[in-house]
């Protein structure tokens, strides 16, 4: 396990996201959802610098599409969401983005919520490789030239971009 | 492990039937219990379906009348988005004699993923999980007076709820544990979470004579037995047992053993009181009782959803998913 990007860099990409995030919400406060774990820390860290109400947080394990081949991933969480998000205006973080399909997990979950009204999507690394027609809103930093391998956020706090435990 | 237990586990001790809670390790137990958890989360969404098993098919064989259990295993398999068969057995092919062994051969050609299996005689899921081509699941939904452990881990997950972690609890279970495999498997699952005191409460005609190798205290007297405990389990009385002259009466029983507010106050302040149902008011619990503050059998009917949704996940996540 090692540092892909330190905690001074992981930190410089985050105030970028959240710069671009107070930017793109200049007249009212999105509902902020951090997809568990890495994601609902960079929403909590966003929140609290933009004075926002904390962020609900949803756990995709349910909704994955590789329960053939890779079986039950639990997390050992529960949804922590609002009963209905009917006309809501969400800001959907996550911490790493790769082929998207996480993201058409948690936008599954958010449907079964309701009718949101608009969906935008914060990342606070991008390191490529899409295999659906996903692109994030806000963007903390690329790493796609980089052709990164497979990484993940250490956290809360501080947050580091390491390599996975076994590498 | 060895014996009937070992062919519910894979080598490397992943759940792919569930058959017993017999010899069901705590981690195991822990982590069904857990998974439930996160299934009761899933309940409270204004949509309760979760994609999750879409595209597999469970087949309910139920060679034995069962409403409630059926509908909870229905529910369950609907919400994870399974299409459900159900064979109501009795009704049809093995009345025309055919064998529990072509039964299943058929249906395995009917391409099914999961079987959950009611049957009177003991053993009967056993007989399945051990012929069934490999990657299809088998669930006990009860087998005779053997086991219904589906029902034993959603009492677990209702203690734990309530009372916490069985390990530091005093449970006593009351009434006839001879001919109840909800009570077996309670006991099983109870002793695999480290419950330290397991007590069983009724006439001498309606214990079994096993209960002391498997760490169980017997009490006649309910006063006695009820004395301190943090959960109070009731079972129900089957009114066949009356007619086979075990008991005398409805009414006898209900005096001896029927839980009442005044025997209930014997146990600690905030015991619970659970029932696997239906129950049979003035007979095993008073009304007062039945719907007063302590007693949680509705709380037990949701956790079983979220059991049964767990346990289908789990043991076709083992056959069918490869590696956790």
């Amino acid at each position: 396990m090692h540092e892909i990007r330190s905690q001074q860099a992981t930190e410089a990409a985050l105030q970028n996201l959240i710069s671009q995030v107070r930017n793109g919400y200049a007249d009212s406060a999105p509902l902020v959802v951090g997809i568990h774990t890495g994601g609902a820390w960079v929403a909590t860290r966003l929140c609290e610098a933009l004075e926002w109400e904390e962020p609900a947080t949803l756990d995709i394990s349910l909704y994955r599409d590789d329960f053939e081949t890779s079986g039950l991933k639990r997390s050992g969480t529960t949804n922590r969401m609002p009963q209905q998000l009917n006309g809501e205006n969400i800001l959907l973080i996550d911490d790493v983005l790769f082929t998207g399909r996480t993201i058409r997990a948690a936008l599954n979950v958010l449907f079964d919520y309701g009718r949101p009204g608009a969906i935008n999507l914060g990342i606070l690394f991008d390191r490529g490789g899409r295999e659906l027609p996903i692109e994030p809103t806000f963007l903390g930093e690329s790493l796609g030239e980089e052709g990164v391998g497979r990484c993940k956020l250490v956290g809360p706090e501080p947050l580091v971009l390491m390599t996975p435990d076994s590498e | 492990m060895h014996g009937p237990a070992a062919l519910q586990l894979t080598p490397d001790g992943r759940l792919k039937h569930l058959l017993t809670t017999e010899g069901l390790p705590k981690s195991l137990i822990t982590e069904l219990l857990d998974t439930a958890e996160t299934f009761l989360s899933s309940q409270g969404q204004p949509v309760k379906k979760v994609p999750l098993l879409r595209g597999k098919t469970v087949v309910n064989l139920f060679f034995e009348n069962s409403t409630r259990t059926r509908t909870t295993f229905d529910i369950a398999a609907h919400r994870l988005s399974a299409d459900v068969v159900t064979l109501d057995i009795r009704t049809s092919s093995a009345s025309k004699g055919e064998t529990l062994f072509d039964t299943l051969k058929n249906l395995e050609a009917m391409q099914a993923d999961l079987f959950v299996v009611r049957h009177s005689a003991g053993g009967a899921p056993f007989f399945i999980a051990d012929r069934v081509t490999p990657n299809i699941a088998v669930i006990n939904a009860g087998d005779g007076t053997h086991a219904h452990p589906t029902q034993a881990l959603l009492d677990l997950m209702t203690i734990r709820k309530h009372k916490g972690d069985p390990a530091n609890l005093s449970v006593a279970i009351i009434g006839d544990l001879k001919h109840s495999r909800v009570a077996r498997s309670l006991i099983h699952g109870l002793r695999g979470m480290g419950c330290p005191d397991i007590r069983a409460i009724g006439p001498g005609t309606l214990l079994p004579s096993d209960l002391g190798h498997l760490g169980v205290h017997t009490f006649h007297n309910i006063d006695d037995g009820l004395r301190d405990v943090d959960v109070v389990v009731l079972l129900r009385l089957q009114k066949e047992r009356m007619t086979s002259a075990l008991l005398p009466s409805e009414r006898e029983f209900f005096n001896l053993y029927g839980m009442t507010e005044s025997r209930l106050a014997l146990a600690k302040d905030n015991a619970i009181v659970m029932h696997p149902g239906p129950i049979n008011r003035g007979v095993e619990i008073a009304n007062e009782v039945a719907d007063g503050p302590q007693a949680v059998i509705l709380d037990q009917v949701t956790n079983g959803i979220a059991i049964r949704m767990a346990v289908m996940a789990m043991t076709l996540s083992t056959q069918q998913g490869g590696h956790s």
